[in-house]
């Protein structure tokens, strides 16, 4: 039953639908590839009880001929994500035993639609990462290895456990979060599609916040199809999240598969950077022939302040941050450690509890939010933020339809090659996906190729605000001429 | 700006964390990397420029000031450490 689970989101579609296998029989052979694959470490949780009882619910409404968009598809969940009564703890120590009392409005659109759900995944704690390393239940590995070598690999964050699942077919598609590029830089590093939709297209409801004024939920998929499949079952106008943008979600999947003929793709020259490897320059290349070979017009643009994306994102997010993570008190939910009065309990029960990039990041933001501080640092951040976005404005303005970008500026690392290096070295991982987040832009990673020691390679196409189908159809084209990335099973 | 193993606590305490002296003095190389690299804003010429407060253009929504899920004590505090009947329990605040 293994090869159910090589078959893409549109695919069990079709099967399920001419009854060449039953939802309790793909479910199944998801639940043992699972048990095979915890070497990875991509589930936290395996909730097979739960999945097997939705996917018997999913046969009864297909023998009915009511099967819902979603039906019988099995997904797995990032940890930050609430879902009732299951695990959801953001990958922290400081939730220890929470389980919500409700659900998060993309998991229960994601229900509605007739999906199942196989578990919860890891991540990076609080979604801080870039390597999936900073979980407190340890890190995930890359299914992908380099040629000729058996060294762990990170498989990006902070949806590293998104990407590996779904890359190593341990579910169908997964959810996952990005606040400055984490569902495209785990994507591009384990050759999976991840798209961050526009700030507002998914609800926050029941996401744990990192921070409000960048968090965006989307879909990893293996295909660009199937991540517009799930993003329109994710997507909604919610009432529960007054930053939910009332914009009617498209069906994203009929724009696959239209010509990009007349299309105007911009190339933003601030994102060739300085160092950056022979095989990311060359990927970019291929991407510009590939789009301008299927018609579109490659046009060079300017976007200037893209390198001050990045210094502004280390303000705003970790100030967000520290305000969103004052919640984790240890009176209402999850850890407490005593202390001799009750600040003491706040000291010890938030020292015991949050790791330490996590702890970094909410003394960052306490200290440029502190008295004195803000206006040279949050004020100028939240400023340069504007100038950030309007770079993005004048050039649509202009009439660029979509932007190419490399998504990553390497292949995956190793796990703990980064251990002692600086956290700025980490952060560099998202240099080409932060901007996205700072401007509240869609922005979608596609698989485009391998690096010379056999790594996936993506490529980035940024669209103007609520265009996801812009991505969706200029990332098939990107998919058709570089073909699909799958590793080969070794765990 | 740089921070020095003083400001590290204070800052520390402000957030609630409790840090030793040996996470203190870690922490302050840390910061001040991150410091010095967010440094570089100030080459941009932000003069006349608004800062952000909403990335898409949006109305703050507005909603009937009514309860909509009211009297679920038990759901509010089920995930409490330390309860006792349907409140929190936290140590002693006033004497």
């Amino acid at each position: 039953m293994s090869d159910l689970t090589g078959l893409t989101i549109a695919e069990i579609r079709d099967g399920l639908k001419a009854g060449a296998f039953s939802a309790k029989e793909l479910t199944r052979a998801y639940l043992s590839s699972m048990a095979a694959a915890r070497n990875l470490n991509a589930y936290i949780i395996e909730t097979p009880e739960k999945a097997l009882a939705m996917a018997a619910e999913s046969d009864r409404r297909i023998a009915a001929g009511a099967a819902r968009p979603l039906e019988g598809v099995p997904l797995g969940i990032k940890d930050l994500f609430c879902t009732e009564g299951v695990h959801s703890q953001a990958a922290s120590h400081v939730l220890d035993g929470f389980k919500p009392v409700y659900e998060s409005t993309v998991t229960a659109n994601l229900w509605a639609g007739g999906a199942v759900m196989l578990g919860k995944l890891n991540m990076d704690e609080f979604a801080m990462g870039s390597s999936n390393e900073t979980s407190y239940y340890g890190p995930v590995v890359n299914p992908w290895r380099a040629r000729g070598s058996n060294a762990p690999l990170v498989p990006g964050g902070s949806s590293g456990g998104s990407a590996a699942a779904v890359a190593a077919r341990l579910c169908a598609g997964a959810t996952a979060t990005d606040t400055g590029g984490s569902i495209r830089q785990p994507a591009a590093f384990t050759g999976t599609v991840g798209i961050k939709p526009t700030y507002g297209r998914c609800s926050r409801f029941g996401i744990v916040a990192f921070a409000s004024s960048l968090d965006q939920a989307g879909p990893i998929a293996r295909t660009v199809r199937d991540a517009a499949i799930l993003l329109r079952s994710m997507a909604s106008v919610d009432a529960k999240d007054t930053t939910s943008a009332d914009v009617p979600v498209p069906d994203y999947e009929s724009a696959i598969g239209e010509s990009i003929k007349g299309l105007r793709i911009g190339i933003p020259r601030e994102y060739r950077m300085e160092g950056m490897p022979a095989a990311i320059e060359l990927l970019w290349e291929r991407g510009k022939e590939w789009l301008s070979a299927a018609g579109a017009a490659i046009v060079d643009i300017s976007l200037p302040h893209t390198k001050y994306a990045l210094p502004a994102y280390y303000i705003v997010a970790p100030a967000e941050a520290s305000s969103n993570l004052a919640r984790y008190d240890g009176v209402r939910y999850g850890l407490r450690v005593p202390g001799d009065d009750v600040i003491a309990m706040y000291e010890n029960t938030r020292a015991a509890g949050f790791g330490k990039e996590v702890k970094r990041r909410i003394l960052i933001g306490t200290y440029v939010l502190s008295a004195g501080y803000y206006d040279a640092y949050y004020l100028r951040a939240q400023k340069v933020r504007t100038l950030i976005k309007r770079d993005f404005e004048e050039v649509f303005a202009a009439g660029i339809d979509a932007i190419l970008t490399p998504a990553t500026p390497t292949a995956a690392f190793g796990l703990e090659a980064m251990a002692l290096a600086s956290p700025i070295e980490m952060y560099l991982n998202d240099i080409f996906t932060v901007t996205v987040n700072m401007a509240g832009l869609p922005g979608i990673a596609v698989p485009a190729g391998l690096s010379d020691e056999g790594l996936p390679l993506g490529l980035q196409l940024i669209g103007r605000p609520f265009d996801e189908a812009m991505l969706f159809r200029t990332g098939q084209v990107i998919e058709d001429a570089a073909g699909r990335f799958t590793p080969v099973p070794w765990w | 700006m740089s921070v020095d193993t003083a400001t590290v606590k204070r800052v520390a305490r402000l957030a609630r964390i409790a840090v030793s002296e040996a996470e203190a003095e870690a922490l302050k190389s840390e910061l001040n990397a991150i410091l010095g690299f967010v440094e570089q804003l100030n080459e941009v010429d932000v003069r006349g420029v608004e800062p952000m407060t909403s990335v898409i253009a949006m109305k703050t929504k507005m909603r009937p000031d009514v309860v909509t899920e009211g009297e679920r004590a038990e759901a509010v505090i089920v995930n409490a450490p330390a309860r006792e009947a349907s409140f929190f329990v936290v140590p002693k605040v006033v004497e």
